[in-house]
């Protein structure tokens, strides 16, 4: 296990005591180098993954997948059917993992706790003002609140871009360690950076390590609203900051790429970034997870043929 | 954190298929458009260093083919230098087109020759020999507008000996300007990896190019040195090793031909403590493990500021522990075998010496194949420009990894060297990378990457490195009479 020196957790506690000396530290950490992490990415994916390794990512991919549902037009009839569906993901083949959790609104946490009890998987509910984070302080923590009542799992709240973007660390910082307190012992707290807000990729470091030190136990691209969300890039930036930030102080957070993974091989990309940057110990759902909605079907369409040896179509799995 | 090796997500071995390329179970010399036997009936077998498997039996070149050849494109010189350069650009794109049709079959063939991992012929290899042709088919009929004078001259015969560590890409940095410019060739593969040369041949015939334009002599070093004495050569043109290009450079001193020569590295990568660390770990990966670090222009000694020294050693060795070694046609692999024994037993040797002189060794577990000719990535920490792994040039996956304080002593410790002809250096402070870049003596300095080439940009060296230039413009000039 990683070394937990008393220096190295003295130095990230004297970090947050001020705006001047949380921005020191951010400032500090190493720069990025854009076009050498877009290679790296890119190199990364194209390892060639086949036959009983592609069968086991899958399998992995299935398990790590919080099914989604954010429209302003949900309804209790949806969140029962992608409550089901997160349950028994292909009716066809029981054998198939339940995905992770499903996330919904906070008003929708009651109605999918119910769809999915016993089954292990989790109820993730955004709250915080999701998608903008553009309301008080007091308002966002009555949205949380009011989620971990009607039992979530997991807070995916988003952060101030706002207060990042004009160098307000210490705001953000404060407004995480709030809405973590919210979540109580109840909940894990899910930080999203909006990171096509946030634009480059040195702020997409310093965010993260914004988000661990305020005590987050995920770090999270994006919230699937925006025109860029989850790359392998940034995916892959951020796995590096969670390796660096466990090896610094011994606590591990999980990372979540969310929006615009849509495809089995797209998904797979993914994991190798989390095989070859974070390690073995990030390939769980406990420790990495895919907010996504449509990527499911495909990873259950491969996984029949996989399982048949032939391609089925999109009337062999279910439309919710 | 201590690297994790031990992985729940092994990958299954994804192979290429050998079956995209047919091997013949003889080669002969290719000779004036003809494959021929060597006069002297000699024939050497070249093996896949993977597996130790011979591969194929090739005629090999003696001194009465080397005249022969020499002939042969003598011959050619006069209607192929009398074309307009419109026509000789023609050939050239055509090989180009060819060789980019070709490129699967060619890079398995590489791989299999060489020992290099499929992913480096694939993605590096085929795509650069392809560029260099297409470059260079641009610059056939504006030899006038290159900057050497109205009417610049083709120098006739070029006699051309190239290494086994990128055999096609060499071939092609060789023989593209040699065409262009209007020359004619003889060129000799080294004796370990000839087969790429004789499919390039193939892809000559392809082209419909004369006959005579193109002649390729696999051999050893004699028939290289029979080439470079050739009196009706009119320039060399060598890469290798430093000894074989002192002994060219005594060889042709005073006589009328031209000569370039690209030898011998030790390229310095220096780090600063404000760099982009995980991608400059990026960067020393690719700078001396590309090609198992059979590269001449490998950054092989690791410059990297005390302050930041053990956090970039510990990312380093984290990195290397994930490097795959094994099956080099498997898509999966990083890193594949040494291309020979003779050089395999060069780099234990120097490493060996590198250990009794104190340094110390490191490499991550690593098993090695049973078959073949394989090296552990290595790493020399505690090392000080007094070792022999800091100043000998070890052209394998081993690398020497020394200290500065501030940018002076980079400076300086990366230009203690016989060689200069490459460098890197590593930092977020742009006028760094200016300031120390221009006080380095090399002939290619990346800055934040490493191992990166293109066809528009020239390569040389100073010092011990060689002299003269390839690729790019400058390349030109090397194939041209400019008094």
């Amino acid at each position: 296990m990683p070394t937990n020196t008393p220096t190295a957790a003295d130095a990230l506690t004297d970090v947050t005591a001020s705006d001047g000396s949380l921005r020191r530290f951010l400032h500090g950490l190493p720069g990025v180098d854009t076009v050498g992490l877009e290679a790296r990415a890119a190199a990364l994916g194209t390892r060639s993954i086949k036959t009983t390794a592609k069968a086991y990512a899958i399998d992995l991919a299935i398990s790590m997948v919080d099914l989604t549902t954010l429209e302003g037009a949900d309804t209790p009839g949806k969140v029962r059917a992608i409550g089901a569906k997160a349950v028994h993901p292909d009716p066809t083949d029981r054998t198939t993992p339940t995905t992770a959790a499903v996330c919904v609104y906070p008003d929708m946490v009651a109605t999918a706790k119910v769809a999915v009890a016993g089954s292990g998987v989790k109820v993730a509910s955004v709250a915080t003002a999701f998608p903008a984070g553009r309301a008080a302080l007091a308002v966002k923590l009555a949205d949380v609140r009011d989620a971990v009542a009607a039992g979530a799992d997991e807070i995916d709240m988003v952060i101030d871009r706002g207060a990042f973007l004009s160098g307000k660390y210490l705001k953000v910082y404060d407004e995480i360690t709030a809405v973590r307190e919210a979540c109580g012992t109840a909940a894990r707290l899910k930080v999203i950076f909006e990171t096509g807000e946030l634009s480059t990729y040195d702020n997409i470091r310093r965010a993260s390590w914004l988000g661990m030190l305020a005590g987050a136990d995920f770090i999270k691209t994006s919230t699937g609203k925006v025109a860029v969300n989850a790359t392998p890039a940034n995916t892959l930036l951020m796995l590096e900051a969670v390796r660096d930030f466990r090896a610094q102080t011994g606590v591990q957070v999980g990372v979540k790429p969310a929006g615009g993974i849509r495809t089995t091989k797209d998904a797979i990309k993914f994991l190798v970034l989390v095989n070859e940057t974070a390690g073995a110990d990030w390939l769980d759902n406990h420790w990495f997870r895919f907010g996504a909605s449509s990527l499911l079907n495909d990873l259950l369409m491969q996984r029949q043929k996989l399982a048949t040896g032939r391609y089925s179509g999109p009337d062999y799995v279910t439309v919710d | 954190m201590a690297s994790t090796t031990a992985s729940a997500f092994e990958y299954a071995p994804a192979p290429e298929s050998r079956s995209v390329v047919d091997i013949a179970p003889s080669y002969g010399l290719f000779i004036d458009g003809e494959f021929t036997e060597a006069a002297d009936g000699k024939v050497f077998k070249t093996v896949s260093p993977s597996t130790e498997e011979v591969l194929s039996e090739i005629a090999q070149a003696g001194e009465a083919d080397v005249d022969r050849a020499v002939r042969a494109a003598r011959k050619a010189f006069g209607k192929w230098s009398a074309l307009p350069g419109s026509e000789r650009a023609k050939y050239l794109f055509r090989i180009a087109r060819i060789i980019q049709e070709r490129s699967r079959e060619l890079a398995v063939l590489e791989t299999l020759d060489n020992g290099k991992p499929i992913k480096e012929t694939r993605d590096a290899d085929l795509p650069l020999v392809a560029a260099h042709f297409f470059y260079y088919a641009g610059w056939a009929d504006k030899l006038d507008h290159a900057g050497f004078g109205v009417d610049p001259k083709p120098l006739g015969v070029a006699g051309q000996v190239i290494p086994w560590n990128f055999p096609l890409l060499m071939l092609a940095w060789k023989i593209a300007p040699a065409l262009a410019t209007g020359n004619t060739v003889v060129l000799k593969p080294a004796e370990t990896t000839p087969l790429s040369a004789l499919f390039f041949a193939d892809v000559c015939r392809q082209a419909g190019l004369p006959k005579g334009v193109v002649n390729i002599l696999p051999g050893y070093g004699d028939a290289g040195a029979a080439l470079v004495a050739h009196p009706d050569v009119n320039k060399v043109a060598f890469t290798g090793s430093t000894a074989v290009g002192k002994a060219i450079a005594r060889q042709v001193a005073g006589s009328h031909k031209k000569v370039t020569l690209e030898l011998g590295g030790k390229g310095a990568n220096i780090v600063f403590d404000d760099a982009p660390i995980d991608q400059a770990v990026e960067g020393i990966v690719s700078g001396i493990f590309f090609n198992q670090g059979q590269v001449c222009c490998a950054g092989s000694r690791l410059l990297v500021q005390e302050s930041i020294q053990d956090e970039l050693l510990e990312s380093l060795k984290r990195r290397l522990a994930t490097l795959r070694l094994g099956d080099p046609l498997d898509k999966n692999t990083d890193i594949g075998a040494i291309n020979s024994a003779e050089q395999l037993s060069r780099i234990t040797t120097l490493v060996e010496q590198g250990e009794a002189e104190g340094a110390e060794r490191w490499s991550p577990d690593c098993e090695l194949p049973t078959s073949g000719y394989w090296f552990a990535p290595t790493l020399f920490t505690n090392v000080t420009q007094a070792h022999t792994v800091a100043r000998d040039e070890i052209f394998g996956p081993v690398l020497s990894v020394l200290s500065f304080r501030t940018p002076e002593e980079a400076v300086a410790k990366a230009n203690n060297t016989p060689y200069g002809l490459s460098a890197g250096i590593w930092t977020e402070k742009g006028s760094r990378i200016l300031a120390v870049a221009s006080r380095l003596r090399a002939g290619v300095i990346w800055s934040n990457t490493f191992n990166k080439f293109d066809p528009t940009s020239p390569f040389g060296g100073y010092k011990e490195s060689g002299f003269g230039r390839e690729g790019g413009r400058h390349g030109l000039e090397a194939y041209l009479d400019v008094r």
